[in-house]
């Protein structure tokens, strides 16, 4: 796949809501592009349509009007199940609450997803060692048969990163992923969608944080289910990554005596 | 997901409410303990009577009078059986191996300073052991010249004798019976109960002992000689119902009345069976239905907790949709749940019944009889239950839209 190939392309999507009487326009003609290898924030007051979007992107929803290509496949007017199958296989999620079962282990929590398989599928200890190996990936091999209550909230983000990447997905999106935690877990979780990014994995995220946001290189804009802006950082990659380092090792610095 | 992955699945989320799992168990495990219990009863009933006909003898014929209202003050009506058709039976009709007859009463049976309340004197003929099916331990039963001349002889029942006498030789010994000296000829081997009748627990005399001295004076008077039933036992080799035939028309000649009015009726053994089975299968049938119903109570009780539980489970269903379960997935996952639920309760419900159906017999008396098919019959039930119950839940799960339920908390 090269840099060039679209992720995402859609073409005018709407949205639209019955209520009742009264029709809401949650989308309203967005047409979007992002390639491989980006890592997209998007951003917009809420009541923007930008959840509608993500859900839309996430294979979660189906719009009303307009096309979403994913990876070039026509996905808006698959059924629920054929949805299901492009989210297990080509998506991955990252939720601001984490989402982890709570009576799973961290290392089943992961391989959940590959439960789903529907073709290729693996066995046991093929899926066991993939697990592990995406736990190893987030840092957090020697946690694996942690239950999510015996771990911190940026380890159960972890967790949770390990099960988005665990079927190889094309497209990472991340719901908010620093929403729930303190400034220096929500650094470690960026650093660690920045190295992933860097391995190539597209990555869209939905942050209403500035700060979060300009650790990406591209930020999207919604309002009214409406694109309102589309700008690149202009920085590269190797320079939000710079900063994201500084801004950790200044946390440390402040945390020592 | 394949199998095994759905039964874990399932598995761990009965595992994870382990007593809220057992509260929902319990209406299944109840409704199929009852049915097995149930079914055990009834099978044991049946069993008791299949072998209480049998002891009642092969072959026989009841022939009863018919019943006869006394009013006071007034001569008895005519009609009945009388002792004499007991002779004339035995005389004139081919292929009859035995005919008794039998007359109650009862009395205090004293032997030395052992006394027994409240027992039950038979009056009966020499052929009594043939068609009662009943056979002399020691001495010999009654003889046809002891009961033409009214001897006072007694044959004993084993558990009267025992009473008595324990282990010392009760033949040639007198005991009283009220206030009539009786010889002890003979003791009768253990028979037990049949159809409700204790033969081990009476003593037996010859019938002209019994008219003569036990029935009361009054009834006497008005009875005469009549007796209540007369018991025929059939030869080998001969038709039952041409023998019944012969019977009839005998006894309507000498009766004096018609075969459309008899004073009398005739059962065979068959016709009793035949109407305690049918009692045994109503009894039966009523029970199944009380079954059924518990079943379907602990269906609906796996449904209501399905459904809490899917409204509980809200965001793992969301969950699991997002991360590429599809619907039928889902659906599949709540519906081997509940069938889970149903199966597991099942089994313990077998194993409830089966130490029930035990237990059942060893503390009210009576007898209770394991049916193998009762087992798979509940087991199913229950299996059946769990998938028609769990139906609604588990399509109500597969239907959640994974974004509302993502924010679902």
């Amino acid at each position: 796949m090269t840099e060039q190939t679209k992720i995402i392309e859609t073409i005018e999507l709407k949205k639209i809501y019955g209520m009742g009487d009264v029709e809401v326009m949650a989308l309203n003609g967005i047409s979007i592009q992002i390639l491989a290898g980006e890592f997209v924030a998007v951003m917009g007051p809420s009541g923007s349509g930008k959840s509608t979007l993500m859900n839309i992107l996430g294979c979660l929803d189906r719009p009303s009007e307009g096309r979403y290509l994913l990876a070039g496949e026509d996905v808006s007017n698959m059924s629920r199940a054929e949805l299901a199958h492009i989210r297990n296989q080509r998506i991955g999620f990252v939720f601001q609450s984490f989402n982890l079962l709570p009576k799973m282990t961290a290392l089943e929590n992961v391989m959940l997803p590959l439960i789903y398989q529907r073709e290729n599928r693996l066995s046991v200890h093929e899926r066991r060692q993939r697990a592990e190996a995406a736990l190893e990936s987030v840092g957090l091999a020697e946690r694996a048969h942690h239950l999510p209550k015996e771990l911190s909230g940026g380890q159960q983000q972890r967790v949770a990163i390990a099960r988005a990447l665990i079927n190889d997905p094309i497209l990472i999106l991340a719901d908010e992923p620093t929403g729930n935690l303190d400034t220096r877990s929500s650094l470690e979780i960026m650093e660690l969608l920045h190295g992933l990014n860097e391995r190539g994995v597209t990555i869209v995220m939905v942050t209403h944080e500035a700060d979060i946001a300009a650790h990406t290189r591209r930020v999207i804009r919604i309002r009214d289910g409406r694109l309102d802006s589309d700008h690149h950082n202009g920085g590269r990659s190797e320079e939000a990554k710079a900063a994201l380092r500084q801004s950790l090792a200044a946390l440390s610095e402040e945390a020592q005596p | 997901m394949n199998f095994s992955e759905v039964i874990t699945i399932a598995w761990r989320s009965i595992a994870a409410n382990k007593s809220r799992s057992l509260l929902t168990m319990l209406g299944v495990i109840i409704g199929v303990a009852a049915v097995i219990v149930m079914m055990a009863v009834s099978a044991g009933t049946e069993a008791t009577i299949a072998e209480q006909i049998q002891g009642l003898g092969s072959n026989l014929v009841f022939i009863n009078a018919a019943m006869v209202r006394m009013v006071p003050g007034q001569p008895p009506p005519q009609g009945g059986l009388v002792f004499d058709d007991v002779a004339a039976i035995r005389d004139n009709i081919k292929g009859v191996a035995g005919v008794s007859v039998e007359q109650r009463s009862t009395a205090t049976v004293k032997y030395g300073n052992v006394s027994l309340d409240e027992i039950t004197i038979l009056g009966t003929t020499p052929d009594f052991t043939t068609v009662r099916d009943v056979a002399v331990g020691s001495g010999r039963f009654i003889n046809e010249k002891e009961q033409e001349q009214k001897r006072k002889v007694v044959v004993l029942g084993s558990a009267v004798a025992q009473e008595l006498f324990g282990e010392a030789d009760p033949i040639g010994q007198t005991i009283n019976a009220g206030n009539v000296k009786l010889t002890v000829i003979g003791v009768l081997k253990e028979k037990g109960l049949v159809s409700g009748t204790n033969f081990d627990e009476m003593i037996y005399v010859p019938i002209s002992v019994v008219f003569q001295k036990f029935t009361p004076s009054f009834f006497g008077r008005v009875m005469g000689d009549r007796v209540r039933s007369i018991y025929v036992s059939v030869a080998e080799g001969y038709d039952m119902e041409s023998v019944i035939q012969q019977i009839e028309l005998l006894l309507a000649k000498r009766h004096g009345v018609t075969l459309e009015e008899p004073d009398f009726s005739i059962q065979t053994q068959a016709d009793i069976i035949s109407a305690r089975q049918s009692t045994t299968a109503s009894f039966r049938t009523l029970l199944a239905w009380v079954a059924g119903v518990s079943l379907i109570v602990g269906g609906i009780g796996i449904m209501n907790i399905m459904l809490v539980s899917v409204t509980e489970r809200t965001r793992e269903i969301g969950l699991r949709q997002a991360v590429g379960a599809t619907p039928g997935d889902i659906q599949l996952q709540f519906l081997v749940e509940a069938l889970m639920l149903s199966l597991v309760g099942g089994l313990i419900g077998v194993l409830a019944g089966l130490g029930g159906a035990v237990l059942f017999g060893k503390f009210s008396g009576m007898r209770t009889v394991v049916v193998p098919y009762s087992i798979a019959l509940s087991f199913t039930s229950a299996a059946l239950v769990g998938i028609f119950f769990g139906f609604l839940p588990a399509r109500t799960a597969a239907r959640l839209d994974p974004i509302e339920a993502l924010r679902h908390d």
